[in-house]
């Protein structure tokens, strides 16, 4: 029988279980969302969740997936805010993909490409946040996710400074960030501002109360515009922080800060630049970090300014 | 400013952080919309964090004085 050895043209491999033929697919293991335990034929199945939010609909019809295949019947909640349901029989993947996708739900992936977008709460429901974490998350998940690289390539958005998300710890990251500007008239020199300020960024003045502003030390979180109780403190402009080759692992590296202000309507183009660049000057299983460090931030810089000059370049290493 | 009469008053010196809050919330929750209530708070963290969820919440403060190391604030309720 010819089909007993498998060839590198084949995408389907019929294989027997429990008497009966099944098949398995290898362009679903391609993308890697596949990941082999220590267990025989056991695998780890790992869904596509972008910035961990899951429908809750959805979520009751994954665990009842989840229920029928992973032999132990237990989920994992990985690091990167995806759903993993564990020992997974490799006989079973065919029909678990069919069955994920009666309910819309995709495989992640593993592997040297973009991964799927983690994000926090972002300005929706959290106090703090700035952006659309969410929205954007889901928006890069659509337009980008699989995308080959020369390794794994990690984005993430954060909401506001305090950065949930550890962009300083991704490939790219996005953290909101709003600048605040003060209106004199209406300020009635209440000093709740420069209380609100963790930065030591406002001072107030020891006669009128009013708020002596540091731009320098500013890191734009907007905790004065939330506290003002009399919106003489305002929203200038919302925006992204954007930092570039952050890691952790093996071999942690700080992000480059490399531009501010970056405004939502940009931020496809930063990925996709950021990608070009990485395209031209990266190497096989390098990351992004990598290539800044051999290459130099200075030509990743000179390779954004068209689209940083939408805000402000900073070009520093944290 | 001229000062603005209350009509209620919370001490919370020495609360913390969400209780002060949540006191502040459920006092407010018991007065009609428009009356004044008065609160003290601790500098440091509570005067970092209740303006801002009093806000929140939709009521206005309407006034804040600095009284050594606490703060009285005047809050109108929506």
């Amino acid at each position: 029988m010819a089909d007993k050895f498998i060839e590198d043209k084949v995408t389907r491999v019929p294989i027997k279980k429990d008497g009966q033929e099944v098949k398995v697919d290898f362009n679903d293991l391609k993308s890697g969302g596949f990941i082999k335990q220590r267990q025989k034929d056991q695998f780890t199945v790992r869904l596509r969740c972008p910035g961990g939010r899951i429908d809750t609909k959805k979520l009751i019809e994954i665990s009842k997936i989840a229920d029928k295949y992973s032999k132990k019947n237990v989920i994992h909640l990985s690091f990167r805010q995806s759903l993993e349901i564990l020992y997974v029989d490799y006989k079973d993947f065919d029909n678990m993909v069919r069955d994920l996708e009666k309910i819309g739900q995709k495989v992640a992936s593993c592997g040297p490409r973009v991964r799927v977008p983690t994000a926090c709460g972002g300005c929706e429901y959290n106090p703090n946040g700035l952006t659309d974490t969410q929205g954007l998350a889901k928006m890069v998940d659509e337009k980008y996710f699989g995308t080959p690289c020369y390794h794994k390539f990690k984005i993430s958005f954060s909401g506001c400074p305090i950065d949930c998300s550890r962009t300083k710890e991704m490939d790219l990251g996005f953290q909101g960030v709003v600048e605040p500007t003060w209106d004199e008239d209406t300020c009635t020199g209440c000093t709740i501002c420069s209380k609100a300020c963790k930065e030591d960024a406002i001072k107030s003045h020891p006669e009128t109360g009013k708020p002596i502003y540091d731009p320098l030390k500013c890191i734009w979180c907007g905790d004065c515009i939330r506290a003002c109780p009399t919106e003489s403190w305002q929203a200038k402009r919302y925006g992204h922080f954007v930092r570039i080759g952050g890691r952790h692992g093996r071999h942690p590296r700080e992000a480059n800060d490399v531009a501010v202000f970056i405004p939502d309507e940009k931020v496809p183009e930063v990925i996709e630049k950021t990608l070009e660049w990485y395209k031209i000057n990266g190497k096989r299983g390098e990351r992004i970090g990598k290539t800044i460090d051999r290459i130099g931030l200075d030509s990743y810089m000179k390779f954004m300014e068209p689209v940083f000059k939408s805000g402000e370049p900073l070009g520093r290493k944290v | 400013m001229a000062d603005i009469k209350a009509d209620n008053s919370l001490d919370l010196r020495g609360v913390l952080c969400p209780i002060n809050f949540v006191k502040t919330k459920l006092k407010l929750e018991s007065m009609d919309v428009g009356q004044v209530l008065e609160i003290v708070l601790d500098d440091g963290e509570p005067i970092q964090n209740v303006p801002k969820s009093i806000k929140e919440e939709g009521h206005k403060i309407v006034e804040v004085k600095k009284e050594g190391e606490h703060f009285r604030l005047k809050i109108e309720k929506r």
